[in-house]
């Protein structure tokens, strides 16, 4: 399945974290998440995975993509 | 996953360092530093502004080389562990008179978040009045955040902006080692009481270290739990509260109760309302003045800017007397409790425009 992309790249936390809950309200099957700061990374990894979700992370240069399913 | 486990690495490492960074508090106090103010940002700052010819309050006149450390050891950190980034650009001017405000509140309850822990950690109940008006600032802050409230999106610049105020960090740190002259100093009052300059900084350099690997955010933490339910970031917060407590009750620096705490009025309304400041305006930026300075360590130029706000606020505070007055019941003279309401309502306005006055382009 096609999971939806959210590029949070350029945002402070805690705005990437509100978007991935508010993403996954709305998707509840897992979204792709592209994020460019580490603690964004961190906090968005955190919260799926207590929630439930999975979470495979890929970093390049300084940015990182998020997949998060169930 | 973590499999809904408590300990996880990222709570354990706050617990640790939070834990260390408690001890190291309260040694700064045995060594020199102001009574419960082994670390205090906004108390420090001020004293930098001080001595920095940026207000004339001579017993707050000190370049606290903590502050110093705090950044060059997260500049450092950083740098090693490829985390070091140039960022910037997002919302700097509302940043720096937010981040003015923050001072403002701070001074007026006399202390920072982090300095609020130590407070309590040593007894002084202020410090609760204080505690409950920042989680009812960063409450406000929540609600902002989950209508909408963003301050933009920032963008990768130049090294040089992010290495900027690391650097002054690192010429001032020099001067005041080598030309200590150049800086005013206090001779008396809580500007003069001060650990030795290498045990100052030694502490600033590993809380900067461990505050940057850990995220430790005072703010973040209730934050986390009212927005995400989330309880890590807070355990970093409990555990200097519980070692500070411990070393506090050995030590014979306890006192529970509210009169006679060392530098700390008893005007309930002034240190909930200056805490109240504190917490919204730290749900604002995203982080508490110690995270400013630690993020403004890792290349952040909009924590750099957070922090000349923040310079700046404690100067208006002490040039203007907005400052609480330690030791009465009044807390604050006429002019603090207006300016105090004011940066409230500023804050309030800040918070609504941003959230519901939408600009951006379709």
């Amino acid at each position: 399945m096609l999971l939806k992309e959210l590029n949070l790249r350029g945002l402070s936390c805690p705005i990437p974290v509100l978007q991935v809950k508010k993403g996954l309200k709305d998707n509840p099957e897992g979204l792709i998440v592209y994020v460019d700061n580490i603690a964004a990374c961190e906090n968005i990894t955190r919260f799926s995975q207590t929630t439930g979700y999975n979470v495979d992370t890929k970093e390049k240069d300084k940015e990182w993509i998020l997949k998060i399913s169930k | 996953m973590n499999n809904g486990r408590f300990f996880t690495k990222d709570r354990t490492s706050l617990i640790l360092g939070g834990f260390i960074i408690g001890i190291i508090s309260v040694v700064l106090v045995l060594l020199g530093n102001p009574k419960n103010m082994g670390f205090c940002i906004a108390c420090f700052i001020r004293d930098i502004s001080g001595s920095l010819y940026l207000h004339n309050a001579s017993p707050v006149q000190y370049i606290r080389p903590e502050i110093l450390g705090l950044v060059i050891g997260s500049f450092i950190i950083s740098i090693f562990s490829g985390e070091f980034k140039s960022y910037g650009g997002s919302s700097p001017i509302l940043r720096y008179f937010i981040s003015a405000m923050v001072m403002i509140g701070a001074l007026a309850f006399l202390g920072c978040p982090f300095r609020m822990i130590l407070r309590l950690s040593a007894g002084d109940l202020n410090a609760l009045i204080g505690f409950v008006g920042f989680i009812l600032g960063i409450s406000v802050g929540c609600f902002f955040l989950n209508k909408g409230f963003n301050l933009g999106r920032y963008h990768e610049q130049n090294v040089l902006n992010g290495c900027t105020l690391p650097l002054v960090n690192i010429v001032l740190l020099a001067l005041a080692v080598f030309l200590p002259t150049l800086f005013i100093s206090s001779a008396s009052g809580p500007g003069s009481m001060h650990a030795p300059i290498i045990y100052s900084l030694l502490a600033g350099l590993l809380v900067g270290i461990i505050s940057q690997k850990t995220r430790l955010c005072m703010a973040g933490g209730i934050r986390d739990i009212v927005l995400i339910k989330d309880s890590t970031l807070i355990s970093g917060f409990i555990a200097i509260f519980v070692s500070s407590l411990i070393m506090n009750l050995a030590t014979g620096n306890f006192k529970l109760g509210f009169s006679g705490q060392p530098v700390a009025h008893t005007a309930w309304f002034w240190n909930l309302m200056g805490m109240f400041i504190v917490g919204l305006g730290s749900a604002l930026l995203g982080g508490c003045p110690l995270r400013q300075l630690i993020l403004a360590g890792t290349g952040n130029s909009d924590s750099a800017i957070s922090v000349l706000g923040m310079l700046t606020g404690a100067a208006f505070a002490h040039n203007f007397g907005l400052a609480g007055v330690a030791g009465t019941d009044y807390g604050l003279n006429m002019k603090g409790k207006i300016v105090v309401v004011f940066s409230a309502l500023i804050l309030l306005i800040i918070g609504f425009v941003v959230t519901f006055v939408k600009t951006e382009k379709k």
